[in-house]
């Protein structure tokens, strides 16, 4: 049985996919980037072939994405974040229509046409406020974890705002609300706020169709996913692994024989 | 780049052009903005100085950020138009290639550009302590009308009046008259050589016209412009003829809206390659086949189409004009998308953008992107960020 591979290099984390010959998910791995992203894309990979008990000489073709996508050594091919977001988000949820994707250092709307294909996209312009950085940047001035700052939000009590959308001024925001006391819980919620207005407008640039999805880590928040469901007035569907979605979207191309 | 025979000639035409600029003693220097009527400074053996053209050498043999650094640390802020930052930086240290622009003994600058033109244009008058001479071109929020002309019209007969004073001898039309002439051949040729860009695959890409505007931004009104865009003109429409492209295929053919990113040049041309791309035309090459397209009549007075023709420039027009003409581009030269250069030096060319954008595709039914960069600024600029939005736009285009 010949498997694919799809690679998703990206400034935070480095994600794997492996399909096999029916598009059916083998095994997936998301590491941290670190500071060599050839090194990650490769632990990646090999943690997938691991997990499925295969050997590179078992996958026919490798696709990589994301922004180290021309480092990725095993790719014969790569495609853009863009376009491997909308495969894997139509392949999760067949009826897609609008994919938000927030990464590490892009934020992206995606409008899906028939088969995955980009009809009109919008990204965030040169800075990194309303991205996965962003919200890494609070949650260490915060003192909390990544992964505990949607749960945290959920417990706010004041409604705060940060008003800044640069993310080293909005970072001098946060620590100047630590500084007059404020609970953890009420700037996390203000930090995520602030995450999804910036998004909301790209997401009106694109459309917001009758099924919109949601993809890449800063999904796993849901504060920032029921805000900004708010903001667009729809409902918001989010993956179970809402950052392996690019390296999915990889490796249904390269199961196409796309990806250049 | 597209390897043109007539590119030595230009190298050359531009440093003869600068040796003289600098050694002469005998004529006058202005320094003057791209798009402000040279051919009065012609008629009247007067060496033009562009300090736009300038700074984007600067910017593209890479000395624009130690400029900046150097007009920046004098006090200029960093939201000021790039170009404007890299002359002030050059004058400052007398560096940048050759050394610096020869200093001007006045200054002549016209609005149809923008704004920041004035202050800029200030700030060298009182550093240098010489008369400046603004030709105001209003904008033309919705199109042109003879109240505009005739306001502009008045500024010249201004402007022959202050050249005719400041060089102490009547103004004289009959070399004015030959100025407008040659200056009218030259753009021709100019649009004619762009227009081929019409031909499928493109014989030449938008970063060879960039390359190639040096002689009508700066030489417009002297035989020697004509002569040049007469031999490219003749290549190039060789190179149609034979169907020669400018990359060795040709899948997408798209529009360059906005300045060129001076400092990446090559890196885009490389990139554009790779993914079977030519950027066919642009608003900013074209805006010079536009100027100066007028008719020079044996007899009656050419000051009005003059006029018009350095008011009806794209930077110029309101949003209405400018979304017409784009989707016309798109039409008229087969493209299969546009990339729009959102820059961050040059508001009027930037602002409006997205919208824009969604008009455009909306009525061409084709797509667009927006990137964000600045034409002499690499220091706000990311490769990375860049490459994934243009890769994916090229990735939802449907090839020719």
């Amino acid at each position: 049985m010949g498997y694919y591979a799809g690679i998703d290099v990206g400034s935070l984390t480095a994600d794997a996919v492996l399909i096999d010959e029916d598009g059916k998910i083998a095994s997936y791995a998301v590491l941290p980037t670190g500071n060599n992203s050839q090194k990650a894309g490769t632990e990646a990979f090999e943690a997938t072939l691991a997990q499925a008990g295969l050997n590179e000489g078992d996958v026919a073709r490798v696709v990589s994405t994301g922004y180290s996508r021309a480092r990725v050594r095993e790719a014969q091919g790569s495609k853009t974040e863009i376009a491997c977001h909308a495969k894997g988000g139509l392949y999760l949820f067949p009826d897609v229509g609008t994919i938000i994707d927030i990464g590490g250092q892009d934020s992206k709307a995606i409008l899906v046409g028939r088969e995955g294909r980009v009809i009109n996209f919008a990204m965030n312009d040169k800075c990194a406020a309303g991205t996965g950085r962003f919200l890494e940047v609070m949650a260490s001035a915060l003192d909390v974890g990544l992964d505990k700052m949607g749960d945290l939000a959920f417990e706010s009590q004041e409604e705060l705002t940060i008003s800044s959308i640069c993310t080293v001024f909005a970072e001098s925001e946060v620590v100047s609300l630590i500084s007059q006391g404020k609970a953890p819980a009420d700037i996390s919620m203000a930090v995520s706020r602030a995450i999804a207005r910036r998004t909301t407008g790209l997401a009106a640039r694109v459309g917001v169709t009758d099924t919109v999805v949601m993809t890449g880590g800063v999904a796993k928040n849901r504060a920032v996913v029921k805000l900004l469901s708010e903001d667009i007035g729809h409902s918001i569907k989010v993956p179970d692994e809402p950052q392996i979605v690019g390296a999915l979207g990889a490796a249904i191309i390269a199961r196409e024989g796309d990806g250049g | 780049m597209t390897e043109f025979k007539a590119f030595s000639k230009m190298k050359e035409l531009m440093t003869n052009y600068y040796i003289e600029a600098k050694t002469t003693k005998e004529k006058p220097i202005a320094w003057i903005t791209s798009g402000a009527p040279v051919e009065f400074l012609f008629a009247m053996d007067i060496i033009p100085i562009y300090p736009e053209n300038y700074a984007a050498m600067c910017a593209a043999s890479h000395q624009s950020v130690e400029l900046m650094e150097a007009a920046e640390q004098a006090g200029f802020s960093q939201d000021i138009c790039a170009y404007a930052r890299t002359d002030f930086g050059a004058d400052i240290t007398q560096g940048g290639p050759a050394a610096g622009l020869p200093p001007p003994h006045f200054l002549l600058c016209s609005t149809n550009i923008c704004k920041t033109v004035i202050k800029w244009y200030e700030v060298v008058a009182r550093k240098y302590n010489v008369p400046l001479f603004i030709v105001d071109t209003p904008f033309l929020h919705e199109g042109l009308n003879k109240d505009l002309i005739d306001y502009t019209v008045t500024q010249f007969r201004d402007l022959e009046d202050f050249l005719s004073e400041f060089i102490g001898r009547p103004f004289d039309r009959d070399r004015f008259y030959e100025v407008l002439a040659l200056s009218q051949e030259a753009a021709e040729h100019w649009r004619r050589m762009l227009y081929l860009g019409k031909t499928v695959p493109s014989p030449f890409n938008s970063l060879d016209s960039f390359i190639h505007l040096g002689p009508i931004v700066t030489l417009r009104g002297t035989k020697e412009c004509v002569d040049y865009y007469k031999l490219l003109y003749e290549e190039v429409a060789e190179r149609a003829e034979k169907k020669i492209g400018s990359i060795p295929e040709e899948r997408y053919r798209v529009l360059w809206d906005n300045l060129p990113v001076w400092f990446k040049m090559r890196r885009l041309e490389r990139f554009f390659e790779e993914k079977k791309c030519t950027l066919v035309v642009t608003t900013y090459a074209n805006s010079w086949g536009g100027m100066s397209n007028y008719q020079v009549e044996e007899e009656g007075d050419p000051y009005e189409l003059l006029a018009a023709s350095y008011l009806d420039v794209y930077i110029n027009w309101g949003f209405e004009e400018r979304i017409k003409y784009l989707a016309q581009l798109m039409d008229e030269f087969c493209l299969t998308g546009f990339v729009m250069h959102s820059n961050r030096s040059c508001k009027p060319y930037s602002v409006g953008m997205y919208r824009l954008q969604e008009e455009v595709s909306k009525l061409t039914a084709r797509p667009g992107v927006v990137i964000e960069a600045d034409q002499n600024d690499p220091r706000i600029y990311s490769d990375a960020q860049v490459e994934t939005r243009l890769e994916a736009f090229i990735e939802s285009m449907d090839s020719i």
